[in-house]
């Protein structure tokens, strides 16, 4: 029986938890019911996945009202996959959060934390899930709003700055969602997405509808911070408190990436579509000026946290350049990255925090000799790193590979050629990080310096077994995404 | 072009661009945000608009009713509307803190601040 009510679950939990949180008002308590809640919600997510695979896609009508005129959930292998990756970053944060939060946030505010972390976790959760063109708009704004308020809480006054420019930026993004889906609902007359996209490839060649993805198109971009829109994010990463930056870096950015693949894949049908209107290259030309362009940046950044942001921009370019390959390596490639790139940057981000906690600043010059005095850390920081640039055995690699292999399948060898760049600049600014933390003696008077708690470790190891485990055998993630994106596209080539 | 006819969706246009024209022109944040709501209400006149039958009265279930407007967008605005204002009400709460922490609203004043920073 209860089975059945798995997708509804999925999201119903966090969101009825995070106003209990607020009632208990108590930071520990909220952070014991935060940590018991993400991690019934990974469970419910692998159980979906399991589902999934056993019986194919899994359509939920919302209060007994049948699609498409109900809200429906509809989890397929895309879906399934990215509640996964979002539920498994979700239930590792908490753990990590509590030393992490108590450092970096007033104590009066942490059960407030837990309870805007619930709530932008469930509007994720409900981005994935839905089947619902509107719905998901109302779950966007949930897991937008909440994650303004989680990149405030940071202690530097920069941190309300940047989350208003993400507040103006977010709100522009998701207004452009929804202008576009107007615009599909009055050519079609529905708003379910299943029921959409059986209805719009016979309007497809109408202005109206060319519109509409034009506003979808720009709306998402802004979310998923591609470049030229993506100004937001570098600030709102590095100045919001640590575990926020984790959670973020690691979900919300990856759940617009979906988002992407389902209104083109999905709702527009895919490579029919950019017959039509040249999307794919104008996404592949953003998504390669973001991967060399923000690497460029990267490398010339001194605080660490800012660092990664821009790294995180560059990353973001290889998932929206395998969405717009739009062949079955490119896009499971790109569909894979999102599960490779959600595991290292969480590691990454994770050993940051770890740092931070004991240091107490994320400046570059701060990590000198960190490499002797915090050497588990800066193991997970290295792993991280390597799998960032994409060296072999790390889960970086397979994501390249397949993408590398869906351009040259194109006959696009200039993009392959661009995607190596791009991994060898991630070397130049990994490498910066290592230098200092490794080779610098550190400076006099450090050496109460120790090793980040075990509750900050453990999160941060389990990541980075991770990174390599899914590095080496890749074939279970490699199913799914390849799975997913034959679900997409249609057929094998 | 049949202006006249689409007279609903020119204003939509105009009160869409002068919202977005006040979000990006306006370097006071609390008119940003306001510029963000007049933004969103233009999106607000669209969606209603389009729900809009000829001849139709309001959507109300009464036996002298057969031609009626579409009721699902009006529907729509109102959660739209929802997260409009809890959108307002906290981009005007940062504001506040934003005034406590910088002593000012003002952009350019808010970044030259910021520039002094390391």
């Amino acid at each position: 029986m209860i089975l059945l009510h798995l997708p509804a679950l999925q999201v119903v939990v966090p969101l009825m938890a995070a106003p209990a949180c607020v009632l208990l008002r108590h930071g520990r308590i909220a952070w014991a019911l935060a940590l018991v809640v993400t991690w019934t919600a990974f469970a419910v997510a692998l159980a979906l996945l399991l589902q999934v695979i056993d019986s194919g896609p899994i359509s939920y009508a919302m209060g007994g009202w049948a699609p498409p005129w109900g809200i429906e959930y509809r989890v397929d292998t895309l879906a399934a996959f990215i509640l996964v990756i979002v539920t498994s970053i979700g239930a590792l944060v908490v753990p990590f959060a509590r030393a992490s939060v108590e450092r970096e946030v007033a104590s009066d505010r942490i059960y407030l934390f837990y309870t805007m972390y619930l709530l932008c976790l469930s509007g994720l959760l409900g981005i994935t899930i839905t089947g619902d063109a509107f719905n998901l708009f109302v779950f966007l704004e949930i897991s937008s709003l909440s994650s303004y308020v989680l990149i405030s809480l940071g202690r530097d006054r920069r941190a309300l700055t940047a989350a208003f420019r993400y507040l103006i930026l977010g709100t522009i993004g998701a207004t452009f969602y929804i202008i576009g889906v107007g615009m599909i609902y009055m050519v079609t007359g529905t708003l379910n997405i299943a029921d959409l996209a059986s209805k719009l490839p016979a309007m497809a060649d109408s202005r109206t509808v060319h519109m509409a993805l034009a506003f979808l198109t720009v709306g998402i971009s802004l979310k998923l911070a591609l470049f030229p829109l993506h100004l937001w994010l570098p600030n709102a990463y590095a100045f919001a408190p640590t575990a926020v930056t984790v959670f973020l870096a690691a979900t919300a950015t990856k759940v617009a990436v979906y988002v992407m693949i389902r209104i083109v894949y999905t709702v527009f049908g895919g490579p029919a579509i950019f017959e039509q209107m040249p999307i794919d290259e104008m996404l592949m030309g953003l998504g390669m000026l973001s991967m060399i362009g923000a690497s460029l940046v990267a490398i010339f950044q001194d605080n660490v946290k800012r660092l990664l942001a821009y790294s995180s921009l560059s990353q973001i370019g290889y998932m929206v350049l395998g969405l717009s390959l739009a062949n079955v390596s490119g896009l499971a490639g790109g569909i894979v990255h999102i599960f490779n790139h959600a595991m290292m940057k969480a590691a990454l981000f994770m050993a940051v925090g770890c740092i931070f906690y004991r240091v107490g600043s994320v400046h570059i010059d701060a990590l000198a000799g960190l490499g002797r005095r915090m050497p588990l850390t800066m193991a997970g920081f290295v792993i991280g790193g390597l799998s960032l640039i994409g060296a072999p055995l790390t889960v970086g690699f397979v994501s390249k590979w397949y993408l590398i292999q869906g351009a040259l399948e194109r006959g696009l060898w200039p993009v392959a050629l661009v995607i190596l760049a791009s991994g060898l600049l991630a070397l130049i600014y990994v490498w910066r990080i290592v230098e200092v933390a490794y080779f610098r003696p550190s400076p006099d008077g450090a050496t109460e310096i120790r090793e980040a708690p075990l509750s900050m470790l453990i999160p941060l190891g389990v990541l980075c077994v991770a990174c390599i485990y899914f590095g080496i055998d890749a074939t279970a993630t490699m199913d799914l995404a390849t799975a997913a994106a034959v679900e997409l596209i249609g057929s094998h080539p | 072009m049949d202006v006249p006819g689409l007279y609903n969706y020119w204003i939509v246009v105009v009160l869409m661009m002068i919202g977005f024209y006040v979000v990006i022109a306006q370097g006071n944040l609390v008119k940003k945000i306001f510029g963000l709501n007049i933004f969103q209400v233009g999106v607000f006149v669209f969606y209603i608009s389009m729900a809009k039958v000829k001849g139709g009265t309001a959507p109300i279930l009464d036996g002298g009713i057969e031609v009626y407007s579409n009721p699902l967008p009006h529907v729509l605005i109102l959660t739209a509307i929802v997260v409009g204002i809890a959108t307002m009400a906290l981009g005007l709460a940062l504001v506040v803190r934003i005034r406590d922490a910088y002593g000012t609203i003002e952009e350019d004043e808010i970044e030259t601040q910021e520039g002094e920073l390391p």
